[in-house]
């Protein structure tokens, strides 16, 4: 039904049309609110039969849900930020074990310095956990993809990440089409584990592998996502004829076929990115953006596909990779490997800094000229850099940066942006 | 007609009774219907203490269950020498994820077996003192704060042995190990707080709490038929010798076992919603110096000089002990 | 597209108005799109809410710069807080206050500005101090963009019993109280 409705609270309710078994959540902004709906859902009756476990911590979340996915029970949790981190461990262990659990990731930065706000550090840290990773352009497609997650995850016997940009998406209303259950139920047959802990079968999961066969593991853990690559368009599919709306599948290329200039990015940003691709061709750049949907997979083929007769091609990421720059777009070079043209990566929103529509256009309007570094941070503030990189290279204890630079801001009423 | 009753010692290690009891009143181990559910074949050292109280344990659990039984197992030695790949000693459903979550993990088996109406299923979590005293004692705590439907055993030979005998939460005072070293002005393990991890389950007021040894093993199958009597958090410790990390004989596991509950170091007892309801008694004291003197991992303590004084506070912790938990009956 | 920006207090239920004109407008068959400025869970800290309304689909993500309208919820906050920053010529300007524009300092804005005793209105038809419904009322009457109906429809939506007839009523004073000031003003 098309209602005007809170990110969270559709994703809760569409998770709920789901049927899970077992759910487990430890509460961290801004997940909050999806986790607090389910809770209520599963306490009228609302989701019956589920049972809501209230964690300790996100270390334990995934614990339980490793438990009760290894039991045979549809699983579902939900974090961010630090609490993916403190899960490291089993989200691995999840993955490695190939359990079909579904998890949703609000993106938001990761510390120090604390930032609870939007970027995408948090599940690019994760990229090779082996989970599956689904990034959501805006909250019909986080409750589509929610959707096509349970059932992607139970075919290939492999955990899956929907990521869906913290606070920008969870916390926006809009309207949101939430399948409803009868749809749904037809689209997700009932969980049938590949493997099961059951006393009329008894079986050893999680034994110890050494270097005899790591290595074969490990391979058929990335044929697995090399077979998602084929599975996720298929669903994709599936789902657009059993629904009516396209969401899903491996990448969304915009306006690309005759650009000459292609910006590639992943999320709700993408909504922003349209508007300013449409203001620019209107004024007859011929200028597209491509929209990653599977990032884990990474889709070279499709990225190739899209980008390759481009002259130039922007890769606009929330995340950064210390040390060496953009993250997407080491992948979207690997895609373009033999590809001659002009590639720029920007890193933009960290910790929730807005992206707008004004910077954006500056921004292509510098690529289109080819005056922009290899490497950009959109929207620096240089003058505040370079203060504090004076105060380290002049002062014997210069303190700690964040602090000096907050002070350097002066005092910060609610800034718009 | 008189009678007089008759009390049936245990010496050494050889176990009196099953010949002289009828078959329903034997240790589940002496009845060739058992489930072995840790099968023979497994790894562990010669003498292992957690070995023998596993295999005690989950027996005794799969026979209180009707063999309607799920085991968690954390990383550790239990876990290591139980499944050498492409080879697994368990013969009931098995599960193991990582170090730190076994109480997690079992938490989960339970909601699932919940949710799907399996309630005749019961679940054993079970690690060694690292993986519940340390790494998974937030996910212990958790699970007897929510009253999950688990029993968790944790087989206590007081370090982590699995990774070479590093000192663990539960390594007691004096006692020798790779981190605590017996060199320098305190030789061994420093004289800390430690953790009583029962008297913490306890503090938690589950439902069912207890302490055993492998020198009792009857006692522990009734222990573990005892909790599976209980719905909800049940905690169950066994002090589990570990010849190599102690530097015992192996042949002198269950021997170091008495001596640890006879000395008073380890006392024995059950719980029930947080208050003591059974205590298992001295029958003869023995002075802390008759455990320690069979373990290297205690030999600086004998070197010349001894060290009397330290063997002193440790007579202290076990006299403490026997006091706080009236271990010894009065005579 | 119409943008309209939210500021107040924490705890005064600027996020829900902004959710409430989005379900507002919704409810005519338009596209809206609502979200707050985020901070950790804190009362009385200043807090902005965005809401956007269109006739088509609303794809843009950024926060409201350059709003077409201003609701002030809070008017401690207009010297602590660039309320008008990005305000659009000929945008309009409500402000909860039981003071005037001059009084506030404020009679030289280029910009249609009203204040409303919203607070007093919801102390009076809710029984509380919170002023969003009410502000949003008059909101309605000046802009024109969503009619007063909706907007009660959506309270009644989001509220039930006396919470809800009340912050209806509070709006529907608001609202009627803004439209007659404009009639006065358009008369003299």
């Amino acid at each position: 039904m098309r209602e005007q409705i809170e990110g969270s609270r559709a994703v809760a309710h569409t998770v709920a049309r789901c049927r899970p078994e077992v759910i487990c959540a430890y509460p961290i902004s801004p997940q909050t609110h999806i986790v607090e709906e389910l809770s209520r859902l599963v306490k009228t009756g609302e989701l019956a039969p589920c049972e809501f476990v209230n964690v300790e911590s996100e270390y334990a979340a995934m614990s339980v849900g490793i438990g009760a996915s290894a039991t045979g029970a549809r699983t579902y949790t939900a974090t961010a930020s630090q609490g993916l981190l403190y899960m490291t461990e089993a989200l691995y262990n999840a993955s490695g074990l190939g359990l079909p659990i579904v998890m949703t990731v609000a993106n938001r930065a990761i510390g120090a310095p604390i930032n609870i706000w939007n970027d995408h550090g948090d599940s690019m840290s994760q990229r090779d956990s082996g989970w599956i990773q689904l990034y959501a352009e805006d909250n019909q497609e986080a409750v589509d993809l929610h959707v096509q997650a349970f059932r992607l995850a139970e075919e290939l016997s492999l955990p899956v990440m929907v990521c869906m940009d913290g606070f920008v998406l969870t916390h926006a209303v809009e309207p949101i089409d939430v399948p409803e259950a009868g749809p749904v139920d037809a689209f997700l047959p009932p969980y049938e584990p590949r493997q099961v802990l059951d006393p009329d079968e008894p079986v050893s999961i999680g034994a110890m592998v050494g270097p005899e066969v790591f290595t074969e593991v490990r391979y058929l853990a990335h044929a697995r996502q090399m077979r998602a690559l084929e599975l996720i368009p298929e669903v994709a599919a599936e789902f657009s004829a059993a629904f009516g709306r396209t969401a899903g599948g491996l990448v969304r290329p915009y306006r690309c076929e005759d650009a000459e200039t292609i910006v590639v990015a992943l999320g709700s940003v993408l909504g922003t990115i349209k508007d300013v691709v449409d203001e620019l061709r209107d004024a007859g750049t011929r200028i597209g953006v491509l929209g990653v949907t599977s990032f884990r997979p990474f889709p070279l083929e499709e990225v190739r596909a899209a980008l390759g007769h481009a002259a130039r091609v922007v890769v606009l990421e929330r995340a950064l990779a210390v040390g060496i720059g953009g993250i997407v777009a080491a992948n979207v070079r690997m895609a373009l490997s033999g590809i001659h043209l002009h590639g720029y990566t920007v890193i933009a929103g960290l910790g929730g800094r807005a992206i707008t529509k004004a910077s954006l256009h500056r921004l292509f309007a510098d690529a289109i000229a080819d005056e922009l570094e290899p490497l950009t941070f959109l929207d620096l503030d240089r003058a505040l850099v370079e203060r504090e990189l004076h105060r380290g290279r002049t002062e014997r204890r210069p303190g700690p940066s964040a602090e000096n630079m907050m002070r350097d801001l002066g005092p910060t009423a609610t800034g718009i942006g | 007609m008189p009678t007089q009753p008759i009390k049936f010692y245990q010496t050494g290690s050889f176990a009196v009774g099953n010949r002289l009891l009828g078959p329903d009143q034997r240790s589940v181990q002496a009845d060739m219907q058992r489930t072995n559910s840790l099968n023979s074949g497994h790894r562990a050292c010669q003498g292992c203490g957690e070995a023998l109280g596993a295999r005690y344990a989950l027996d005794a659990a799969m026979r209180a269950t009707g063999n309607q039984m799920i085991a968690v197992n954390a990383t550790g030695c239990l876990e290591v020498f139980s499944t050498p790949y492409p080879e697994t000693s368990w013969q009931v459903p098995w599960l193991h994820s990582l170090f730190g979550n076994a109480p997690a993990v079992a938490s989960g088996v339970a909601a699932a077996l919940k949710v799907k109406g399996r309630t005749d299923v019961r679940v054993v979590g079970q690690g060694g003192d690292g993986g519940t005293v340390d790494i998974g004692f937030a996910c212990l705590s958790g699970m007897f704060e929510r009253n999950d439907d688990v029993l968790f055993i944790c087989y206590d030979n007081e370090a982590y042995m699995n990774t070479g005998v590093q000192r663990s939460g539960a390594t007691p005072p004096a006692a020798r190990t790779m981190t605590s070293q017996a060199v320098g002005d305190e030789p061994g393990n420093v004289f800390g707080q430690g953790k009583n991890v029962p008297l913490i389950a306890m503090a938690h007021e589950i439902p069912y709490v207890a302490t055993a040894t492998v020198a009792e093993l009857r006692d522990l199958e009734a222990k573990v038929r005892r909790a599976m009597e209980f719905r909800g958090a049940r905690y169950l410790h066994v002090f589990v010798p570990c010849p190599l990390g102690w530097g015992s004989a192996p042949h002198d596991t269950i021997k170091v076992a008495r001596l640890a509950k006879e000395s008073g170091l380890f006392p024995v007892f059950e719980a029930e919603h947080g208050e003591v309801t059974a205590v298992s008694p001295i029958r003869r004291p023995v002075p802390v110096e008759e455990y320690l003197r069979l373990q290297a991992r205690y030999a600086h303590l004998f070197a010349d000089p001894p060290r009397t004084e330290t063997i002193a506070r440790i007579q202290a912790i076990a006299d403490r002990n026997i006091r706080k938990f009236g271990l010894v009956e009065p005579s | 597209m119409y943008a309209v920006r939210i500021h107040g207090r924490g705890g005064q239920g600027v996020v829900t108005a902004a959710e409430l004109l989005s379900v507002a407008a919704f409810g005519e068959g338009r596209h809206a799109q609502a979200f707050p400025t985020f901070g950790s869970e804190r009362t009385g800290a200043p807090v902005a809410a965005f809401c956007r309304i269109g006739d088509r689909p609303i794809r843009a993500r950024e926060p409201v710069t350059e709003p077409d309208a201003v609701l002030v919820q809070d008017a401690t906050l207009l010297h602590q807080v660039a309320v008008f920053a990005g305000l659009r010529e000929h945008g309009c300007v409500l402000i909860n206050s039981t003071r005037d524009a001059g009084a506030l300092g404020l009679a030289g804005l280029s910009a249609r500005l009203v204040t409303v005793p919203a607070t007093d209105l919801a102390q009076r038809h809710l029984g509380r101090p919170l002023p969003n419904a009410a502000l949003l009322g008059g909101f309605c009457a000046l802009s024109g963009q969503v009619a007063i109906a909706s907007l009660c429809a959506a309270i009644r939506a989001r509220f039930s019993g006396r919470v809800a007839e009340g912050n209806a009523a509070a709006a529907t004073a608001a609202y009627e109280k803004v439209r007659d000031g404009l009639l006065e003003a358009a008369d003299a």
